[in-house]
């Protein structure tokens, strides 16, 4: 009996090779890197930056930004410094959305391996239990959370990382479906390999490609979930500065100060442009076979 | 058989059968699988009391409450019994029609849902056909001369639209077609019933808002469709026959490349059903959504449950007839 085992490594060349990566897409991929990177870092540090305090009047109200007087990116309509409340809203929108996708991939992806490696009634019950959790819209499940719960940064990073787990489970089955059947499966299998090395050590590193280009897209999703709850009042409680929150204060006034509805909605569309320029880039480079 | 083989059979789990058993057991599979999740979701709904902190009389009357009213509220609305029989309880009710009583308003749950229920599915309706009819000869346009001009600059546009937040479209629509042009109403409402010209004129800039934040999804998904149906081999046939180039585009590859596009519309419905919650409370629309933000700080737990059962249930029915479908309009799924 002779078994020929497919080397990836010896794939021959494709032939018509997808175009390769422009230069503007490639200094795109750069900045939004560099702008999340830039983002880290402001919210790490944002305790020891000589900024006044989030919830401090620093000046008179509704001062516009670069006149000269006042801070820099002026005060808002009660007085308080508008770029440190920027700031300090980088660090509530990336815990939530960093921290609920973190839950969301590390049960996803186990349940995900289980389903595909088990199949039968584990599967089944997994399926169902997904469908379920995708029937309710994530907004609308929130704000049912908000009626019992008193919404905050943790309730928003468990309950959020829990609706998104279905998704994962559905990627990782999928992806670890099609590598089930490659030989090198099999080849595990006959050395003698466990069902823990073969799930963690063969199968989850073959399939985990899709799912990090994924999850970057998904942080950018729970950025605007997390954004919408506050503007609508029920996410994170003030004085707390969430950027969708700073949108709802500052929308009563569009006439006379639409700045201090302009800057966070800049904030939150580069943080989300941003992250969604990654997951795409990482997901062009994977269907291009890791060429970029 | 080697050891390759009957590995290969294990995993895929082949077993030749016969076809309409195949496809009874299929549909039978797929009614259990859809009752599973219908069960599941109603029992979630049912359970949202018990994820709070001390019984809901307690927090729905407040920390002034005497002990008695306490008690006396939790019998009233049966929260003092266990989750199994409040749920049979509720399913029981729920099928006669019956979703209880607003705390709030002492209305039945069912009239006002009723009340709302037609703002909202105008509003999710509209904008879905609203950006379906920008999406989709967009992106056929667009895949049909890929890398012009046009596809940069709308392929560029949906990527930017697609990271800027329902909230904030809102808001700017409002900053620029209310409050700096005032060509449209900055917030507010007009039923059907005074003039179809008046609804229109409070209903559009909502259903925009709601429209180019759902776009993006649509033509991305159906560009790169038509764009891999424009390679197939009978596109090359009909191009060397002769057709004209719209003619095929139209009648030979718009079909076999809205597949996908559809599945995702029927999600995004679901999503805007729940999603127009935003738009509700930003222009003060009475639909569904501001009725759910109504009756957060009130607690008024059994006109939440009914919204979230109403919403998730239409999700999940909408869906399951979206895929019962599919074999409808995809003449290659039948033999499946």
């Amino acid at each position: 009996m002779t078994v020929t085992l497919e080397d990836p490594a010896t794939r021959p060349a494709r032939t018509s090779r997808p175009p390769r990566f422009t230069l503007t897409r490639r200094v795109g991929f750069m900045l939004a890197v560099a702008w999340i990177a830039l983002l880290t870092l402001l919210a790490l540090v944002a305790d020891l930056l000589p900024i006044p305090a989030i919830d401090e009047p620093v000046g008179g109200p509704s001062i516009p930004p670069f006149s000269g007087e006042g801070p820099l990116l002026g005060t808002d309509a009660i007085g308080r410094d508008i770029a440190s409340r920027l700031i300090h809203g980088v660090r509530i929108s990336l815990a939530v959305g960093v921290g609920a996708t973190a839950i969301a991939v590390v049960v996803g992806v186990l349940l995900g391996l289980l389903a595909a490696y088990t199949r039968g009634a584990v599967e089944r019950i997994i399926n169902v239990l997904t469908d379920t959790v995708l029937s309710f819209p994530p907004l609308l499940l929130l704000l049912a959370l908000a009626t019992v719960v008193t919404p905050g940064v943790p309730t928003l990073v468990i309950a959020l990382g829990f609706l998104f787990v279905p998704p994962f489970v559905r990627l990782t089955r999928a992806a670890a479906l099609s590598q089930l059947g490659r030989d090198y499966i099999t080849a595990a299998r006959s050395l003698g390999a466990g069902h823990a090395r073969i799930l963690f050590r063969e199968l989850l590193p073959n399939s985990i490609q899709p799912i990090i280009s994924y999850s970057v897209v998904v942080v950018a999703l729970i950025i605007v979930i997390e954004g919408s709850l506050s503007f609508l009042g029920v996410g994170v409680p003030a004085p707390a500065p969430s950027w969708g929150s700073m949108i709802a204060s500052g929308k009563d006034n569009l006439t006379r100060a639409p700045y201090l509805v302009i800057a966070p909605s800049l904030m939150i569309f580069l943080t989300v442009f941003a992250f969604n320029t990654i997951g795409d880039h990482l997901r062009r480079r994977i269907a291009t076979g890791g060429e970029s | 058989m080697t050891v390759l083989q009957r590995e290969r059979a294990r995993v895929s789990n082949i077993r030749p059968r016969s076809h309409t058993l195949h496809r009874l057991r299929s549909i039978g599979g797929r009614a259990l699988h859809l009752v599973a999740v219908l069960v599941l979701v109603t029992l979630a709904g049912t359970a949202l009391t018990d994820l709070m902190p001390g019984s809901p009389a307690s927090i729905i009357l407040g920390p002034t409450a005497s002990d008695e009213a306490i008690a006396a509220l939790n019998a009233e609305y049966g929260y003092d019994q266990p989750l199994l029989l409040r749920y049979l309880q509720w399913l029981g009710n729920a099928i006669t029609g019956d979703l209880g009583v607003s705390i709030q308003s002492n209305q039945p749950v069912v009239e006002v849902l009723l009340q709302r229920l037609p703002v909202t599915l105008e509003l999710t309706v509209l904008a879905l056909l609203l950006s379906l009819a920008i999406a989709i000869p967009a992106a056929v346009y667009a895949a049909s001369r890929e890398n012009s001009m046009f596809d940069r600059i709308v392929s560029g546009l949906a990527s930017g639209f697609m990271s800027v937040p329902v909230f904030v479209i809102g808001v700017l629509l409002v900053y620029v077609l209310g409050v700096a042009t005032r060509w449209f109403p900055v917030a507010g409402w007009a039923p059907l019933s005074s003039g179809l010209a008046e609804n229109l004129h409070f209903v559009f800039v909502p259903v925009l808002a709601l429209a180019l934040g759902e776009f993006p999804a649509f033509y991305r998904l159906l560009r790169s469709d038509v764009i891999s149906t424009l390679r197939e081999d009978f596109v090359q046939t009909a191009t060397v026959r002769g057709m004209p180039r719209g003619y095929i585009l139209r009648r030979h590859v718009l079909r076999p490349s809205s597949f996908s596009l559809i599945t995702v519309a029927a999600v995004a419905f679901g999503r805007l059903l729940a999603g127009s919650v935003v738009v509700e409370s930003l222009f003060a629309l009475p639909g569904l959504g501001s009725l759910a933000l109504q009756s957060i700080p009130a607690k008024d737990i059994p006109m939440i449950q009914g919204i979230v059962v109403l919403v998730a249930v239409t999700y999940v029915l909408i869906n399951a007839v979206v895929d019962a479908t599919y074999a409808l309009l995809d003449p290659r799924m039948r033999r499946i």
